[in-house]
């Protein structure tokens, strides 16, 4: 009871901060204030109920074949899902691809329950009337490999190249600005602004970068995952939108991943 | 002119470019670019053209941002022949019409409403005005860089070509050609150099 009320003045004054960080000193203050209440944010995280709407939606019966994903295999067999989320991207046999998790939990909805791709694909990222059913299944999954290690089976076929591919793809210098991933996450300690922007490349910074994700973001109170995070980045690159679940994202992802290899996952987690 | 000759340039890069690509077909590089080809759809204003690189963002990606010093030289040289200099042979405007336009971080994402023109995104790598807390870290602080390098008409030049066209001094670097691809006009462009070398502007206080 005490940690819900002490939660809920938390995140009413982080929303405070964040809504009057229209000029740029108080924007300070909002990443000031943020950090300070990051802790109990953390400690109670709205993430959480995403996690249980996710496990919820995990185990009903849904979808034009009426079943649940229990039977869905996100790469350790059919229906586990602990220690899942921190060995994915991996390679699986029966498509015969490399498949993050996002994209293999809506793999599993299609396949198994009989959804549309379209149809997933038409709201892929949450906004702030609706949370894709996805992104909570995310969630739910990821939360299965809290405070587990990455462990990305690098030895799988496929997966070397992946993240090859990956690599070259987060170098790739193009658009209006000759912007690639590297020109703002290429370099350790920078910002853009106030925000700090994590060397990929470095396996630090790519362990801070996978970390937390999928995210409860506290600008317009939102759940998001990992897939949307590169899309907005692709945004901020001036490039044009990368298809949802698509090859390059799956690639983006392993080479983070793996190079975030062996650090703790702490769960999903808060983001500014 | 300048133009056969940039697109000479290419030609013969591009020749050599596509030779190592044929030579290592398996080169990652090579599946990621038709990986990126495949995988994006227009979105507002930012159409898949994008995605196709000029002869400088392939040479920048291909060397690791270190290209041969004779190409990167030569390539900054066509960058240079590029610039457009005011006609009115004068290079500083007003330093408040410029802290607005360094303030500004909008422009062709395709979340960018359609007319609204792009800002300079200054602040978002360069401390400027000093009063100003939140500035990023991605080039180097400019703060005072008139009082440093003087306000004469050499500098301002300098400063006039550079925001107009970084690369044209430094081939890789991450700062956006705003004069080049049209972010920035030539009176914007002049406005900046003001904020950083008009004596009253803030950045010299
Ligand atoms: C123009 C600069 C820019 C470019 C280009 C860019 N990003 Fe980002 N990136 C950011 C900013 C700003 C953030 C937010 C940092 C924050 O919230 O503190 C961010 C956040 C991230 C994060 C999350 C880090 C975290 O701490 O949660 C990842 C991962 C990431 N970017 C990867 C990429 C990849 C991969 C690309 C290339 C597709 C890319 N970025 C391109 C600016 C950029
Ligand atoms: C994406 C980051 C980025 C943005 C945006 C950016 N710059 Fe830069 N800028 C750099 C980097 C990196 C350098 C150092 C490398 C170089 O010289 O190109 C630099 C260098 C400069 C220099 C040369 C400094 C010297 O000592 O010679 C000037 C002047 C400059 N920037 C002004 C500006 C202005 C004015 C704007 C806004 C219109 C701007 N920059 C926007 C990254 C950026």
């Amino acid at each position: 009871m005490k940690r819900t009320v002490l939660f809920c003045a938390a995140i009413i004054l982080a929303a405070i901060a964040l809504a009057t960080s229209s000029t740029a000193g108080a924007k300070d203050a909002a990443t000031a204030e943020f950090e300070k209440f990051r802790d109990v944010l953390e400690e109670d995280n709205p993430a959480e109920l995403f996690e249980m709407k996710g496990e919820e939606l995990w185990k009903t019966k849904r979808g034009p074949k009426q079943v649940s994903l229990e039977q869905c295999d996100l790469g350790l067999g059919p229906g586990v899902v602990r220690g899942a989320y921190v060995a994915m991207p991996r390679y699986f046999a029966d498509v015969g691809r490399v498949m993050d998790a996002e994209r293999r939990i809506v793999h599993c909805m299609v396949s198994l329950q009989g959804f549309k791709p379209e149809e997933i694909a038409r709201q892929p990222f949450s906004n702030a009337s609706q949370t894709p059913e996805q992104t909570a299944l995310v969630t739910y999954v990821a939360g299965q490999s809290r405070n587990m290690k990455f462990a990305i089976p690098m030895n799988q076929p496929g997966m070397r190249e992946t993240y090859e591919i990956g690599k070259a793809v987060a170098a790739y210098r193009a658009g209006p600005y000759d912007f690639s991933c590297s020109s703002c996450h290429g370099d350790d300690g920078k910002r853009i602004r106030m925000q700090e922007l994590a060397n990929i490349s470095s396996p630090e910074g790519a362990a801070k970068s996978v970390q937390g994700w999928p995210g409860y973001r506290m600008t317009g109170g939102v759940m998001l995952t990992l897939q949307w995070r590169m899309n907005d980045c692709f945004r901020q690159q001036r490039f044009p939108a990368p298809n949802y679940l698509s090859d390059t994202i799956t690639a983006l992802i392993t080479y983070l991943s793996a190079n975030a290899e062996g650090s703790l996952y702490k769960g999903p987690g808060i983001k500014r | 002119m300048e133009i056969r000759k940039a697109s000479l340039i290419c030609t013969l890069i591009c020749t050599q470019l596509s030779l190592a690509a044929a030579a290592w077909a398996d080169d990652p590089r090579a599946k990621a670019i038709s990986m990126i080809k495949a995988d994006f759809s227009a979105q507002g204003s930012a159409g898949v053209d994008r995605l196709e690189q000029d002869g400088l963002q392939a040479v920048c990606t291909r060397s690791g941002n270190k290209p041969p010093p004779a190409i990167a030289r030569r390539l900054e040289q066509d960058q240079q022949a590029g610039i457009r200099y005011p006609a009115d042979g004068k290079f500083l405007g007003d330093w408040r019409s410029g802290e607005k336009i360094a303030q500004s971080g909008s422009g062709y994402t395709w979340t960018d409403p359609p007319g609204v023109p792009a800002g300079g995104n200054c602040y978002n790598c360069h401390r400027l005005a000093p009063q100003e807390l939140s500035f990023g870290s991605l080039g180097p602080a400019l703060t005072g860089y008139g009082k440093t390098f003087g306000n004469t008409t050499e500098v301002q030049k300098y400063v006039y070509g550079k925001i107009y066209n970084a690369k044209a001094s430094h081939l890789c670097s991450i700062m956006p050609r705003f004069g080049h691809v049209g972010a920035l006009n030539e009176q914007q462009i002049k406005d900046l150099v003001a904020l950083l070398l008009d004596p009253a502007s803030p950045v010299n206080q």
